[in-house]
């Protein structure tokens, strides 16, 4: 964390002159000098930077240069937009990628693992905007039944704004989702997919047929929970991957999410903004790990129980 | 030496690869799209029946011709034009040379930085590569879109607006080769690591040969099937990725276009009705996208030993 | 009329380019009550002829003729219906016990759920019956590993566990493919000894695939003889064995190395290579042969490696001594033999010697110069020449992507570097043909070539800097029994006309008794005795030498 949070800094100092960032160019000098005396530029560096970990520890980063606010309220403002499409989306390519992943697994030939396969295939080839502009012109355009932006009505919970309490919150979830899912959703049928087909091929499979258990308990029982260790560990940084590709939903969908405004961060050079962004996507990272590797032990034995091999 | 290339050819016709190659329909008819697409972008100029950017032909008149199958296109304008009077199909010819060349240039520096850094990593193993390893997860779990957009938001910072407007392209390969190289270097080190406890390098050791002339004659040949399906997979994401930046504005500059930033344009027009402006650049892109993963899919399953 | 018979038996594999015929009308009966040896080389069908039994053939292969009658029904003609033979009346055991358990369920639960698939108990009665049927197959502490994982287990616990999910169900047919090969001698005997116990309390049929005639030789009644798909002879063991009819299993008794004698030469009687003439070993025009003296060429003493962690997955320690405090002294011109189960050290001394590791402490003398303390790689280089090795795995020991002359000549180039391309090539030429293989396998590639023709390639590329000592690890271990013969006749031959001495590594026994004069044998990195041959077999002094001498599966136990 505490490398991110170098990064983040040196981006903030070294990276242009932030008083030119933030005044416009008939500032006079002297009112420049004020500025930075204010803002405690001319103190050393090791000075500044620990200044910066305290602040960013209590989620203070500064004002954004563009917008003239302070970032902190302009993160707690798009926050639960953002969370809220990554978690749909998750959920939605978590479940069906897993789903159809085993599906096709099993059955490794037939007319519906093809067509799901290529489809698949399909899903990787096409970028997220691409799939977004489609169902836009799709639904919101010729079928008129879904908007085309934004996130509808949101209800106020204090720290928190949900879309998901009013009809046109949920219905402008949808699109945005759905295309945001896609993406993942068929890498994951892939990967599932491949651990199914590399696990039926194992010993151990093979051994249990031979003592006549019956394929549906092979699938499922066996081959199943051994395929999942490793779908875990994709799951957590599908979920980093998912905040990542939700810039470009949010873009699309002009949905008022923290992806959106990190976009016209890089467009102006909005450093503040940047540097807050890159320290809580690192948070949220590290988080995820975290979890990962908690979840790891619970599932398999093999870290859980110690190997004291008795011989004999 | 002419017996070497005969008996390579030889080789090729004889291997396993070209079997599979001739026997499977998806993998010719996607190579040979492949082919179209490659030769009609570099050849472009010859190509194109116009040069967009040529100021001079172009002719306002001509602006929101529909594609020439509707009913107020033209024959001339085979798939329409755009809100300057620009021809369709010769603006989607010349943006995907760029975009090819921005997506392979990406990932062959993503694949030269990435091979050497597993090869050396596996091979001398240690602390080295204990560091290099530790970059590659932490780097992994960043997303490569995100990485791209950080690299060129910095880059925007330091160098100045006009110079990066001529640098952009590069600019930009730079920052998607940096997000992609990761990718290699964890595959590269892998099958390193296989063939390094095999004995024919014990061997090679036991009889005297330099360090690197064990990693790039005798282990490097024999770890790039995983290679090959990971860059040829790997192209297809560089190409999405640019055109993906290029949407949102942060990719190549506009004065040469990619597909990337002609859909974009195009999306402005969608509601007014204009929709081949953005429609033909994705059909466009994602005919390649798909075209390339699909053999890098023939590609993974016929290299993969295990699957027979 | 016998238990189990299988009717002219045929097993096709449509590959990518050809057919290939696994089985050919293959005729094989048992009865309850007695073991049968399926026997043959790689490739011969036996593990195929016991995966048809219950029908575990896989895509692209196909059982395309022949019936299999079980107890008076064959099972063939209905195929949906051998999921309820399976482990209920017939048991089928792998090779290897580490992948055939599924490592995230306990072993208690794997049994249960076998035991519940075909007999209807309810789960305290299956518990039950599971928990003392682990006793009968000997695992002490049956109720608390029950709950075990199988990593937990060790390689000959856990094939104990399999025999007992094999026969939870009662089964009355046992098929066992390869049972022990994974294992080390001193638990292969109690395994053998296991299905012996099992065979006779329970009346069961049982099929014991091998490729090992010692084995075949002590554990089974009957024996079937395979090669590429037939059947060559069936018939009781000590028949087969004393009198064989036909010239295959004549040629394979006679390339088993016989146990209780030291041979000159293995006698050949199919040869490998149609065009092989008697050795002639052309490269010796080039040799420039030394005089054998009597010092010691190489002396090892106080040798220790320690390992750490990161080398071994299963261990909870956290370092492990692969060798402590080896020392012992090869003659010039003699043949050093060391031998030790998987653990011993011998691979680890063996790669201390070619200089692949470092020790942790001790010294290496060559010539009597101390090798372990060069530190330059110039003066490396020196000792390089003189030592090289040949390796155990024919497949990895070359590269694949080289042709032959290209790997054949990397040693050569490397230390003669002026070295004219004419002479280049004749060179490579007079190596090949000193290792039996033509002139035109310089320009084909290792895939072209069988097991036993890349470790003459191996052979070939080792003595090409005309090298003092050889080291071979394991040469002959992963190769089909009448191959082993002819390539160790090869490494006799070139020993005695270019006067190199070796050291030869091996877990087997008999091998080593036939190939070297003196032999040390290692277990758990600690030397146990050397002695000369002869009077390590006939007097062995140490323990553990008098229990692997015991132990080990004699061909020649059939005369008893």
């Amino acid at each position: 964390m505490l490398v991110v949070a170098f990064v983040s800094f040196s981006l903030f100092t070294f990276v242009g002159d932030p008083i030119n960032n933030m005044v416009g160019e008939e500032t006079s000098d002297e009112e420049r000098a004020e500025l930075r005396e204010t803002l405690g530029l001319n103190d050393p560096v090791y000075v500044q930077f620990s200044r910066f970990v305290i602040n960013a520890s209590q989620g203070e980063f500064g004002i954004s240069y563009q917008l003239r606010r302070p970032v902190s309220d302009l993160i707690s403002e798009r926050l639960p937009a953002t969370l809220e499409l990554v978690i749909i989306s998750a959920l939605i390519a978590l479940t069906s990628g897993t789903l159809l992943g085993v599906y096709t697994g099993i059955n490794r030939k037939g007319f519906l693992s093809d067509t799901i396969l290529a489809i698949s295939l399909l899903g990787v080839s096409l970028p997220t905007f691409v799939i977004g502009i489609l169902f836009i012109y799709l639904f919101a355009v010729i079928l008129g039944i879904l908007p085309s932006f934004g996130r509808g009505e949101v209800v106020d919970l204090g720290f928190w704004s949900t879309g998901f309490l009013t009809i046109s919150g949920i219905k402008a979830i949808i699109l945005p989702s759905v295309t945001l899912s896609l993406f993942q959703m068929t890498y994951i049928i892939r990967l599932v997919r491949a651990e199914m087909m590399e696990i039926l091929q194992t010993d151990y499979i093979k051994f249990a047929r031979a003592r006549g258990i019956n394929e549906k308990s092979i699938h499922y029982k066996h081959a199943l929970k051994n395929g999942l260790i490793p779908v875990i560990t994709i799951a957590g940084i599908n979920i980093g991957t998912l905040i990542a590709f939700s810039i470009i939903t949010e873009t699309v969908f002009q949905w008022p999410g923290m992806g959106f405004l990190f976009i016209q961060a890089v467009k102006f050079v909005d450093i503040p903004i940047m540097s807050a962004y890159l320290v809580f996507i690192a948070f949220v990272f590290v988080m995820i790990n975290f979890i990962v590797d908690i979840l790891y032990y619970f599932i398999d034995p093999r870290i859980r129980v110690k190997a004291e091999a008795v011989s004999g | 030496m002419d017996n070497q290339g005969l008996t390579l050819l030889n080789r090729i016709k004889d291997s396993d690869i070209y079997f599979s190659f001739i026997k499977s329909p998806t993998a010719i008819v996607t190579a040979i799209i492949l082919l179209i697409i490659f030769f009609c972008s570099f050849f472009v100029e010859i190509v194109a029946p116009f040069n967009p950017f040529d100021p001079s032909s172009l002719s306002l008149m001509d602006a929101f011709t529909p594609p020439s199958w509707s009913e107020d296109g033209v024959t001339k304008f085979f798939l329409g034009t755009d809100g300057q009077g620009r021809d369709m199909l010769s603006t989607i010819l010349y943006g995907s040379r760029i975009s090819l060349i921005v997506g392979f240039s990406a990932i062959l520096f993503s694949l030269v930085l990435g091979v050497t850094l597993g090869l050396t990593a596996g091979y001398f193993g240690g602390k080295y590569e204990m560091v290099v390893m530790r970059f590659t997860d932490v780097q992994l779990t960043v997303p490569s879109i995100l990485m791209a957009l950080l690299v060129d938001g910095i880059a925007r910072g330091i160098i100045s607006k006009e110079l990066h407007n001529e640098m952009a392209i590069y600019v930009l390969i730079f920052a998607i080769g940096i997000s992609e190289w990761p990718q290699f270097a964890r595959v590269s080190r892998a099958a390193t690591l296989v063939e390094k406890n095999k004995d024919y390098v014990s061997a090679s050791t036991i009889i005297g040969v330099s360090n690197i002339t064990i990693m790039f004659k005798h282990i490097l040949p024999n770890i790039l099937r995983p290679i090959l399906v990971i860059g040829t997979i790997g192209l297809a994401l560089a190409i999405i990725t640019e055109s993906t930046l290029s949407f949102l504005g942060v990719g190549v500059p506009p004065t040469t276009p990619s597909l990337g930033t002609l859909i974009r344009i195009g999306n402005d027009f969608l509601f007014s009705g204009e929709w081949w402006i953005t429609f033909f650049p994705a059909i466009f892109l994602v005919i390649l996208a798909f075209s390339i993963n699909l053999l890098g899919d023939w590609m993974r399953d016929t290299l993969n030993p295990k699957l027979n | 009329m016998s238990f189990l018979k299988i009717n002219n038996l045929s097993v096709d594999y449509e590959m990518r380019r050809e057919t290939v015929y696994a089985a050919k009308n293959v005729n094989i009966d048992v009865n309850r009550g007695e073991i049968l040896g399926l026997v043959g080389e790689s490739g011969s069908g036996k593990s195929t002829v016991g995966n048809a039994i219950i029908n575990l053939i896989d895509e692209p292969g196909k059982i395309s003729n022949g019936s299999i009658v079980l107890d008076g029904i064959n099972i063939l003609e209905d195929p949906e219906n051998i999921a309820k033979y399976r482990g209920k009346k017939i048991g089928l055991i792998f090779q290897d016990p580490q992948t055939s358990l599924n490592p995230i369920l306990t072993i208690g639960e794997q049994l249960i759920e076998t035991i519940q698939t075909h007999l209807n108990l309810n789960t305290d009665d299956a518990r039950s019956k599971a928990t003392n049927l682990l006793k009968e197959v000997g695992i002490k502490d049956a109720e608390i590993r029950f709950n075990n994982y199988p990593h937990q287990f060790s390689g000959g616990m856990r094939q104990r566990v399999v025999i007992s999910l094999a026969l939870c169900c009662e089964p009355e047919l046992l098929i066992a493919d390869e049972p022990t090969t994974a294992l080390d001698v001193s638990i292969q005997s109690q395994i053998l000894d296991l299905i012996k116990r099992l065979t006779k309390e329970r009346n069961l049929a049982v099929i014991l695939i091998t490729h090992d005639m010692g084995v075949i030789a002590e554990t089974t009644d009957r024996v079937a003889v395979m090669k590429n798909g037939d059947l060559v002879e069936i018939g009781p063991t000590k028949e087969i064995l004393t009198k064989p009819k036909e010239i295959y299993t004549r040629s394979l008794i006679s390339s088993v190395p016989p146990t209780n004698k030291k041979i000159s030469r293995f006698k050949i009687i199919e040869k490998e290579n149609k065009s092989q003439s008697d050795t002639n070993i052309k490269i010796l025009n080039r040799w420039v042969k030394k005089e054998i003296s009597n010092k010691d060429l190489v002396q090892v003493k106080n040798l220790s490696k320690t390992f750490d962690d990161s080398f071994f997955t299963e261990s909870s320690k956290n370092s492990v001594m692969a060798v402590n405090d080896v020392s012992f002294n090869i003659k010039e011109g003699q043949s050093f033999g060391l031998v030790g189960e998987s653990g011993s050290g011998k691979s680890t001394i063996a790669k201390m010697i070619v200089n692949l590791f470092r020790p942790s402490s001790g010294e290496i003398y060559f010539n009597d110069i101390c090798i372990t303390k060069i530190k330059s790689n110039k003066e490396m280089m020196k000792f390089r020449k003189q030592i090289q090795m040949i390796f155990q795995d024919p497949y990895s020991s070359l590269n694949g992507r080289l042709k032959v002359k290209d790997i054949v000549s990397e040693p050569i180039k490397l230390h003669n570097p002026s070295i004219s391309s004419i002479d280049l090539d004749n060179y490579i030429n007079d190596l090949l043909e000193s290792v039996e293989l033509s002139r035109q396998s310089a320009n084909r590639y290792p895939h072209e070539f069988s097991g036993g023709q890349r470790q003459r390639i191996s052979i070939a590329r080792a003595l090409a800097t005309q090298p003092r000592l050889l080291v071979c690890d394991e040469p002959t271990s992963a190769l089909d029994v009448s191959i082993q013969a002819q390539i160790l006749n090869l490494l006799k031959d070139l020993q005695e006309q270019l006067n190199l001495t070796i050291l030869f590594i091996s877990h087997d026994l008999p091998v080593v008794r036939q190939m070297c004069d003196r032999i040390a044998v290692l277990k758990n990195g600690k030397l146990c005795e050397v002695a000369l041959t002869e009077d390590l077999f006939v007097k062995p002094t140490h323990n553990y030498t008098k229990e692997l001498l015991t132990l080990m599966p004699k061909i020649e136990s059939i005369y008893n």
